[in-house]
């Protein structure tokens, strides 16, 4: 008796091994189902609203649409960004607050697109740029706003 | 002293696993006594990962502690999100959209069939079978790309927000989302085949880790732990939130005790987890994907608690308040640190090449135990 369950329990087994053999051998036997990727060769195809980094776009007249109000800094629960503001004389004659420099600190950005959510004025966007590693970490610390640019017309 | 030369007073063996180890996924230090091969104690040491979460959320406003606790059940990190956006509603006393409350069940019940299969893999691991792991991660890769798509980040969202969510779906999430159930549904076999049929697998999940009903009580055991000792402990089902109480979907409970009936209520889930997504991906409402809500958020002077389930098992989110514009004290019942506790329990007695298969089933996430 207990040699017939020894002998039922071994021809279980190898009866269940392989049938999850036979799995792994479909697999192996059909290339087209394999998924994986050659990184570097093959580059992902990123979704479009991939969080990768935040930026501000300008347009062909080195134009952007911040106006340095810092909701995005007091959004920001890790203190990656830093608005640095200026007076600014407009051609009325009016002093006008406007950014100096934009500084993100990509070290410390979680990607949690909350300073995206809180810009009134749609200045900051997230990027899909994800390969993000430097040789020197100086080169996180980035200038947002493009030297020389200035704040679009009409956006208060 | 004794304890450096491997052997206590008794003559016991002392031997650590972790806190790099393979098996513990992450960083898990446990302490165990032998007689021989019979573990007599298992002792977790816990902090390797502490990093005081719940102090960090006090000096946070409403609207940024919730990116943080993404970082706690990082496996289940909507739910996550999910039981603190709830608390801070409870708090504020406001309506949810029904298309926001749609979206936040489909998307978590997405996270713990997500979450099902990296376990599923990682148990399979554990006990010695690799090719599984690649296989529940086709799939896991498929709800990755679909929160990408929507959510814009494959671990830790940041999703969901007080009053709604942040986003609205993707144009393609219903497309992709019925793409994916029908392929699972074709692959499932495979799981079968893979593992639950193996006999290896059964014999050594069978009758290890025993765990009675009593005792997972007294643990405070819940999630697929405590439901597979026949506790009933869903709060999805005992205490519904959003519209959890408007679905068609079944408890799953064991009465095993073991590693086995785990593992089984575990797989039954991710079935029933596909039922609650079929029933709903037809039928999301139209309307605002997000409540309005102050610029500030401010909690009214008190005591709030909501609850949650995670793929875990219970998550409570209590927030003191003293009507300010971040909260006093931030406290998070997780279900990790309630069912390592039953480790020792269920181990005691058993083998020691049976305790990975006992900490695999417990499903156990490190961050969610240290916070």
């Amino acid at each position: 008796m207990f040699l017939k369950e020894y002998f039922k329990t071994i021809y279980l087994t190898i009866r269940s091994l392989l049938k999850g053999m036979k799995t792994t051998g479909y697999y192996f036997t059909h290339q087209k189902e394999i998924i994986t990727e050659q990184y570097p060769e093959v580059r992902p195809v990123l979704a479009e609203r991939f969080k990768g980094e935040v930026i501000m776009p300008h347009n062909e007249a080195n134009e952007h649409s911040c106006t340095g109000c810092q909701a995005c800094e007091i959004a920001c629960p890790n203190g990656t960004i830093k608005i640095v503001t200026k007076n600014e004389i407009n051609a009325e004659g009016k002093k006008k607050k406007a950014i100096d420099t934009f500084v993100y600190h990509l070290e410390l950005c979680t990607m949690c697109n909350l300073c995206v959510v809180a810009c009134p004025s749609d200045a900051i966007v997230m990027a899909n740029n994800y390969e993000h590693s430097v040789f020197d970490r100086r080169e996180f610390t980035k200038v947002l706003n493009k030297p020389g640019s200035k704040i679009m017309e009409g956006i208060e | 002293m004794l304890e450096e030369l491997g052997t206590n007073d008794q003559g016991d063996m002392i031997i650590n696993i972790g806190p790099q180890h393979p098996s513990t996924h992450g960083v898990l230090h446990l302490v165990i006594t032998l007689n021989g091969e019979t573990i007599k104690k298992v002792e977790p040491h816990l902090g390797y990962i502490h990093r005081s979460i719940e102090k960090m959320c006090e000096s946070l406003s409403y609207r940024q502690f919730i990116y943080v606790t993404s970082r706690m059940d990082y496996l289940s990190s909507h739910i996550n999100n999910h039981g603190c956006a709830l608390c801070v509603e409870k708090g504020l006393q406001i309506e949810i959209p029904a298309r926001a409350q749609v979206i936040r069940v489909l998307m978590d019940e997405l996270t713990r069939l997500a979450s099902h299969l990296l376990w599923w893999g990682a148990l399979a691991m554990d006990l010695g079978a690799f090719t599984p792991f690649f296989y529940s991660f086709r799939e896991r890769e498929m709800i990755n790309e679909l929160m990408e798509d929507t959510c814009g980040a494959r671990l830790t969202m940041n999703y969901i927000v007080p009053g709604g969510v942040m986003m609205d779906l993707h144009p393609d999430f219903q497309r992709k989302v019925k793409e994916f159930l029908r392929l699972f549904k074709s692959k499932i076999h495979e799981y079968d085949d893979l593992v639950t049929g193996n006999i290896i697998f059964q014999n050594r999940t069978k009758g290890v880790g025993y765990i009675s009903r009593e005792d997972a009580i007294s643990y405070g055991c819940t999630g697929p732990t405590g439901r597979g000792s026949g506790l009933s402990c869903d709060i999805r089902k005992l205490y519904p939130y959003e519209i959890y109480d408007q679905l068609q979907f079944d408890e799953v409970i064991e009465t095993g005790g073991d590693s086995w009936a785990r593992y089984k209520v575990r797989v039954g889930e991710m079935v029933q987890s596909m039922r609650i997504i079929e029933q709903l991906i037809d039928n999301i409402p139209e309307g605002e994907f997000q409540a309005k809500t102050k610029a500030v958020l401010k909690l009214p002077k008190g005591d709030f608690y909501t609850r949650v389930e995670t793929a875990r098992g219970e998550l409570g989110v209590y927030i003191v308040s003293e009507g300010g514009s971040t909260p006093y004290r931030i406290k998070f019942r997780s279900p990790g640190f309630s069912n390592l506790s039953a480790l020792d329990h269920m181990s005691r007695g058993g083998k020691i090449g049976d305790l990975m298969a006992t900490m695999g089933t417990l499903d156990l996430v490190i961050p969610d135990i240290d916070r």
